[in-house]
């Protein structure tokens, strides 16, 4: 199901290229979304702002009262919640083209497995419970993806080897989980639960603004890299035939992937499914046959702000837990559909 | 002739493990002592430990090894998808939420209760994922499957994770259930799920020869007389059938399924008249030997087999996925 693509060239300045209305559409729609819902996600709470005033508190004009509310209560969550969407997003994108395996996603291969286990056992055998869950879910997650990276490394890597090995670690990590939880006071298991299905309940100002700076390098970062996915997505032997140094690629593009997972799950937790069904949304909306990168992590700033919205005005249950219910229906429905196109996957 | 020899020193292992589990534990029972009560000829007490205790967790153990290698080879090859696991059908989040709801609506304790239920979650998961994958025109395709099973995955996990942090006495059933444990299990366990899992590996192992058919394609599948939907919906009934009991019954440590075939491809390559009698045989050499270990490290009391499995079978798994070149699907 591939859509219209216009291919132009520019006598001057001698520029050509392929431009892909619907997707420009959709990445921009999603972005619109994403902020009307970041808006949204402001007025809600004890003190309700209208959405007009968020707006303006937003550009330093409103009522000092609504600017500390905004600045210093409601914005810390909201825009982890778009953050960490985003980072989700674009690094299941990430992880799902370098492997060109629609199910790779960083909850999949191990590396939220990482963050859980160390943040887990932080929480039960009260390891390191003084630099708290945020750095522990980092250092959890880096390390293992390096572990990852290195158990799949003989004279190079492939993304298959990358996915099972992955697999293997994931399969340790949520073991000893599970074994850290039935260990565990009741007490201490349901804070555990809490963080491991993902939570931007308690997020101030201290988890958001290092996720900003985070993101604020890794993104532009992987925008440079971006091009070499379009060949990676080919296969090794195409893409090191049209001159990727595919090694190299894959290295970089995934420690940017790791990083952005890393960060956003150090900041709410690994919030379950945004990675991996992201990618498939967006992919299905713009009709372009690999994950886009940047229609993807629209798509997750959408589902966890949405998630975050409906936790907070209808049930009250940590923003993981909708995200499941809220993107899961809208992934089957889109499969649904492009059934009945007759397109298949 | 190296496979069959292979096959056979595999039962011949498989055997000798079902005797150690008899005489390794709490108490550790000789050899002959072991030999002596399954001849009828042992002391009373020894009887009571081996036919009430070890017997029937070494059956539970073999019949559950047996149905995740065997559903986990079937699943792998009719995703074709190297990550296709025997939960990926939504089977053991199904068995999750069973078991979450039985606890939180009810409040069944009994363990016959919450098998029910959980089978029952299994099920259900499973017929919906396979309803949405397979409708519109191209029917059940490998990649439609597997999205619609992670989707349900995710949407059963997300309830089951909301239930469990709302509802303590929900968590605390759910988080020792999620440990993966064959203790504590009775003889009562095995029989109920025996019909289904005997079901269950007849279908699979008829399927071998379809399943060769459809490793070449849908389309080649067809030209040689199969039907891809029949088939693919005789493997979902299948691995259903199998994953539903085994989760059911000893918690979703489904990764053996996901792993066990890799090592059996390593072996036998990819022709599924080998590939799954394999699965099923290297599968409860897996568990049990795991269950037996677990029962020895912590003396006296015991690491849940679904942990020992994990710290014994993934580094395996990484040191075979890093030695071979393992057959892509």
């Amino acid at each position: 199901m591939t859509a219209a693509a216009v291919r132009f060239r520019l006598a001057a300045p001698p520029v050509s290229g392929v431009l892909r209305p619907r997707l420009l559409a959709v990445c921009l729609g999603l972005g619109l979304l994403a902020f009307v819902l970041f808006c949204l996600g402001m007025t809600v709470g004890d003190y309700p702002l209208s959405v007009g005033r968020v707006l303006a508190a937003l550009v330093s004009r409103g009522d000092y009262y609504d600017q500390v509310v905004v600045y210093d209560w409601r914005m810390p969550r909201a825009l982890a919640g778009l953050l960490v969407g985003f980072a989700f997003g674009m690094s299941g994108a990430l992880f799902q083209t370098i492997t060109r395996n629609p199910l790779a996603a960083p909850d999949v291969i191990g590396i939220s497995a990482g963050a859980a286990v160390a943040v887990v056992g932080g929480i039960v055998l009260g390891i390191g419970s003084g630099v708290g869950t945020q750095t522990l879910g980092l250092a959890g997650a880096v390390l293992a993806a390096v572990v990852i990276y290195v158990l799949a490394w003989r004279r190079g890597t492939t993304g298959y080897r990358i996915i099972l090995v992955g697999i293997g670690v994931s399969w340790m990590c949520t073991s000893a989980t599970a074994y850290l939880l039935a260990r565990a006071k009741l007490h201490e298991a349901q804070q555990a639960v809490g963080w491991l299905v993902g939570n931007l309940n308690d997020v101030t100002w201290s988890q958001t603004t290092p996720l900003l700076l985070a993101l604020a390098v890794l993104v532009p970062v992987t925008l440079v890299l971006s091009g070499w996915l379009r060949t990676l997505q080919l296969g090794d032997d195409v893409a090191a035939g049209l001159g990727t140094p595919v090694q190299r690629a894959r290295f970089l593009l995934l420690l940017a992937a790791v990083g952005l997972v890393a960060f956003g799950t150090a900041a709410a937790g690994p919030v379950a499914f945004v990675a991996l069904a992201a990618p498939q949304i967006a992919r299905r909306l713009a009709g372009v046959p690999a994950p886009p990168l940047v229609a993807s992590a629209c798509t997750g700033a959408v589902v966890v702000l949405g998630a975050d919205l409906l936790a907070r005005l209808v049930v009250g249950l940590p923003v993981g837990v909708i995200t499941g219910v809220l993107g899961a229906p809208f992934l089957l429905w889109l499969l649904a559909r492009a059934n009945r196109a007759g397109s298949g996957g | 002739m190296r496979t069959r020899l292979l096959l056979i020193a595999s039962v011949c292992v498989l055997f000798v493990l079902c005797l150690l589990s008899l005489a390794f534990g709490t108490r550790a029972v000789p050899l002959g002592d072991v030999l002596a009560v399954l001849t009828g000829h042992g002391s009373p007490d020894l009887e009571a430990l081996v036919w009430g205790g070890r017997l029937p967790r070494t059956l539970l153990g073999l019949l559950v090894g047996a149905a995740l290698g065997l559903a986990g080879a079937v699943m792998q090859s009719l995703t074709r998808n190297p990550l296709g696991d025997p939960g990926l059908l939504g089977i053991s989040a199904g068995a999750a939420f069973g078991v979450v709801v039985a606890v939180a609506t009810t409040g069944v304790a009994s363990l016959y209760g919450h098998l029910g239920f959980a089978f029952a979650g299994a099920l259900a998961a499973s017929v919906v994922v396979y309803l949405l994958g397979s409708a519109g025109r191209g029917g059940a395709t490998p990649v439609k499957l597997a999205l619609a099973g992670v989707a349900i995955t995710a949407l059963l996990t997300s309830l089951t994770s909301g239930i469990a942090l709302v509802d303590p006495v929900a968590l605390n059933r759910y988080r020792f259930w999620a440990a993966g444990s064959l203790a504590g299990q009775d003889a009562g366990v095995a029989l109920r799920v025996l019909p289904f899992v005997l079901a269950g590996v007849v279908l699979a192992l008829a399927l071998a020869p379809a399943l060769n058919s459809m490793a070449l394609g849908d389309d080649v599948a067809t030209a040689l007389g199969r039907r891809a939907g029949l088939v693919r919906l005789q493997g979902a009934v299948a691995i259903t059938l199998l994953t539903g009991s085994a989760v059911a019954v000893v918690g979703p440590i489904v990764f053996v399924g996901l792993v066990v075939p890799h090592v059996a491809r390593a072996i036998t390559g990819p022709d599924h008249r080998w590939l799954l009698p394999f699965s099923m045989v290297l599968a409860p050499i897996l568990v049990l030997a795991a269950d037996i270990a677990g029962r020895l490290i912590a003396r006296p009391g015991e690491t849940e087999v679904g942990i020992v499995v994990a710290f014994t079978g993934a580094p395996f798994f990484i040191a075979l996925v890093r030695r071979r070149r393992l057959a892509e699907l």
